[in-house]
């Protein structure tokens, strides 16, 4: 076996759990069909605020297969972790009894940890927000759980019986990527030799709403939630707030075939940037986004007019999808006319943390099926948009390599290039 | 290559400022008393390490005021305080050469408090413009980053109270990965009502009143910890460009591990100890190569029974100084270990262990504390632990700078 075999890093399992199904079959159903998961939102009475649509999830937790106890510890988000986990794990056919336990980690991206039950615990404790002086008697005993957002990562190595390097990585909605990203590089450095990672966010609480409402940054199209995400459109508005997780199983590339597993893809490349500009806004010329994604092609060894597709982050606010284009003109040149690039969100939302993984799951399906998915609703593209960004269907489309990239407040820009495994040459 | 720091921004209840940390620490000047951020008489726990001379509009533009959580202001400066130390401009750094990795605990908490009540008291329209990012774990990184136009990879992780070493660790990896600088550590603040009734939950806050009996680790009376305020951010650069621009190097990051403990029910044995091994092997140390240990100290006494327990292990029998000067200043939680870090630093260039104050060390546990006052002894090599609720073990070891004739 090389030593390239060694330190060249894999993804042998997925698990999804994303608005509009159950599990990863549902998932890609969905994207291929161009059907979209958004809607007006049923979890609060959503009237007071600006942006009253959301692409939520019919978790049910009785069949998720969490018991009664660990569901009654974590917050939502947990939840979808752990039971995302056991969908990536079963995927992989790996016998973890055969595995030191120290040497797999995990990794668990989220921007916003446990939002929906802090939002309701402090609403119980503070007495509907009137006391100001909240009442500990009040508090649930798992409260401290969902205060420091490591406890997803916790209930995840628990799940497994993970005992190796365990965290929670947390860079707002670039999270998803750069959870798969560090990861990667713990299985490179040898610190461990499988890594369960991905990311989780369950945001749809009457507080993220508000804060979005406040900013604007989510649209206010109520009156057609199942068409509100409108990526790269001229109509587009703000984006859909979602939820959902996704995991990998990641291990090196001899790991993979010793013991004859699928291998979906190489995690090939990847790279982060900062803007260093706004925690909100981003520069119009995308600079910092083409750095990574220049960085991340680098680190693959792979020329621009290598990449099959591009899984944007395309979040369907005027400021992203400009910032976005321009980005990928300056990282690719001519040929980002000619690759087809598509964003999810129209579909499922923007999970904030979590998106980032659930868009390289979809890229990695685009891979295993070679059929690209569908920007929804683009009718009418932004002129300032005007690249090929695969509108209302999918395409059948030969797809060995996917550049997926994201950006987030605070500033991060994020690249990650997946490879079939047999694709990069070394 | 040889991954070192050469800026220490230390903003702790007992100093703020490096210097003015480490006279405290080592005169053993405690700064835990009754909490005055609020009134604290209507809950069990009522003592904390606070922070009280900071005033952030001696140091920052007002417009950074109304968006920003007390933990992000002291970071701000701290990182200010870390880059001077370090002899940089980070405006005279090239493009993406340098970066910000940080931990947090719980974010900007304070500042996601004011807004739950806004919203739940008054009612959406209330709620700040700035509470989409002023709160989350990330803000630290973003801040710090658009504060001194750093362009380079950042980052940040959550691991509970062993968060500060993963993000240092993680700064490390960039830059053998070729960026030029990092300012990397964390700070934490959430003493605000909210923010302690969560920490309640935890079970491991101390009901003590008495400020000198209140955060014993290690002691036959240890009852839990006093939550505190604070932390640091430290310039990692690597040796080669650091001596280059001649700049005065603090020590090396020469090892680093972390593990998670196995669920409670599984019957499999804690995995501190593999954390403390897994980083001495990293630095192509052995065990009789560490000079001291600071602690993690949990005063909890299951906790502080494996934490010394995995010691003894690996060192043997009072086989090496272990302290844990937190006990001036109560845990900062993510900020906790990035101060140990520098403390550390200091150690190696004094040649002085500080102490741990107010324990006296239990006869249950075989390890040598550095109790009471301050020892002298040359210290090369040290080794930081970091653990947080919920099973994370960190462990790093730092090195004293190479001499180069």
């Amino acid at each position: 076996m090389s030593a390239d075999a060694q330190r060249q890093v894999v993804i042998t399992g997925i698990g999804v759990t994303a608005p509009g199904g159950q599990g990863t079959k549902d998932f890609w159903d969905l994207l291929v069909n161009g059907r979209t998961a958004t809607r007006r939102i049923s979890f609060f009475d959503p009237s007071p605020f600006r942006s009253q649509v959301a692409a939520e999830i019919d978790f049910d937790v009785e069949l998720s297969g969490l018991t009664p106890q660990e569901a009654r510890r974590m917050d939502r988000a947990a939840q979808f972790a752990v039971v995302t986990t056991r969908e990536a794990l079963a995927d992989s056919g790996l016998e973890f009894d055969s595995v030191d336990p120290a040497r797999i980690g995990v990794t668990i991206g989220s921007a916003v940890g446990a939002t929906m039950g802090l939002d309701q615990e402090y609403r119980t404790v503070s007495d509907g927000g009137r006391l100001e002086l909240v009442d500990h008697h009040y508090a649930v005993p798992h409260l401290y759980s969902y205060l420091v957002p490591s406890s997803f990562a916790t209930e995840v190595a628990w799940a497994v019986g993970a005992e190796g390097p365990t965290s929670v990585v947390s860079t707002g909605c670039t999270s998803g990527l750069d959870s798969l990203g560090y990861a990667a590089d713990v299985i490179r450095d040898g610190g461990a030799d499988i890594m369960i990672a991905g990311a989780t966010d369950a945001p749809i609480s009457p507080i993220t709403m508000a804060c979005f409402d406040a900013i604007k940054a989510t649209t206010p199209r109520n009156d057609d939630p199942e068409h509100a995400s409108r990526p790269f459109d001229a109509s587009r508005n703000g984006f859909v707030l979602g939820e959902g997780a996704a995991v990998f199983v990641l291990e090196t590339l001899a790991g993979a075939r010793r013991r004859g597993a699928t291998i979906y893809a190489e995690i090939a490349g990847y790279a982060s940037r900062s803007n260093a500009f706004h925690m909100t806004g981003l520069r119009p010329d995308g600079r910092e986004m083409a750095e990574a994604i220049r960085v991340a092609l680098a680190g693959a060894r792979l020329d621009p007019t290598a990449i099959d597709y591009v899984n944007a982050h395309g979040s369907g606010t005027k400021q992203n999808d400009r910032h976005e284009t321009a980005a990928f003109k300056r990282s690719l040149g001519e040929y980002a006319y000619r690759v087809p690039i598509s964003s999810i969100k129209s579909m499922v939302g923007h999970s904030l943390g979590a998106i980032g993984s659930i868009e390289v799951a979809a890229s990695v399906l685009a891979m295993a099926n070679d059929v690209v998915p569908p920007t929804a609703n683009l009718h009418h593209p932004d002129p300032e948009c005007d690249l090929d960004y695969v509108p209302l269907h999918a395409r059948e489309w030969r797809t060995d390599t996917v550049l997926s990239v994201g950006s987030g407040f605070g500033g991060f820009q994020s690249a990650l290039v997946l490879a079939a495994p047999d694709r990069v040459s070394r | 290559m040889r991954v070192v720091v050469t800026g220490l921004g230390v903003a702790a209840p007992t100093g703020l400022g490096t210097e003015a940390y480490w006279s405290a620490t080592l005169a053993g000047r405690r700064a835990i008393g009754r909490v005055t951020r609020f009134d604290p008489s209507s809950y069990p726990a009522t003592l904390a390490g606070e922070i009280k001379e900071f005033r952030a509009e001696e140091h920052l533009p007002s417009r950074l005021l109304p968006q920003t959580d007390r933990m992000t202001r002291i970071a701000l400066v701290s990182a200010d305080q870390a880059f001077a130390d370090a002899g940089i401009d980070p405006g005279e750094l090239a493009d993406y050469d340098a970066g910000v990795i940080t931990a947090s605990h719980s974010g900007g908490f304070e500042f996601g408090q004011n807004e739950l009540r806004a919203l739940w008291s008054k009612g959406s329209r209330y709620v700040s413009a700035y509470q989409s990012f002023a709160w989350f774990y990330a803000v630290n990184s973003g801040q710090i980053s658009i504060r001194n136009g750093l362009r380079g990879p950042s980052s940040v992780l959550v691991s509970d109270q062993a968060g500060g070493l993963d993000a240092v660790a993680q700064a490390r990896r960039q830059i053998r990965k070729g960026t030029r600088v990092i300012i990397s550590g964390a700070v934490d603040a959430s003493i605000c009502p909210w923010g302690w009734v969560a920490q309640l939950t935890s079970g491991r806050l101390s009901e003590e009143t008495d400020p000198a009996r209140a955060y014993l680790p290690f002691d036959d009376d240890a009852g839990g910890h006093v939550p505190g305020e604070g932390g640091a951010l430290l310039v990692v650069e690597d040796d080669e460009h650091a001596r280059t621009r001649g700049a005065r190097v603090y020590g090396e990051i020469a090892g680093y591990a972390a593990t998670i403990d196995p669920r409670p029910d599984s019957g499999r044995p804690p995995s501190l100890r593999r954390a403390i091994e897994l980083a001495i092997a990293d630095a192509a140390l052995d065990a009789g190569d560490v000079d001291v240990v600071f602690a993690d100290a949990a005063a909890v006494p299951e906790l502080d029974r494996s934490e010394a327990e995995a010691i003894t292990d690996v060192f043997g029998s009072r086989g090496v100084p272990v302290t844990a000067p937190k006990t001036t200043t109560g845990r900062l939680y993510s900020g906790a270990a990035p101060i140990d870090l520098a403390a550390a630093f200091l150690s190696i260039r004094d040649g002085v262990i500080p102490p741990t104050v107010g324990t006296t060390l239990s006869d249950r546990y075989d390890i040598d504390l550095v109790a009471s006052t301050p020892r002298r002894a040359a210290v090369r090599n040290a080794l930081v632990l970091a653990r947080g609720q919920g099973g994370f073990n960190s462990a790093m070891v730092v090195r004293a700078p190479q001499v180069i004739d």
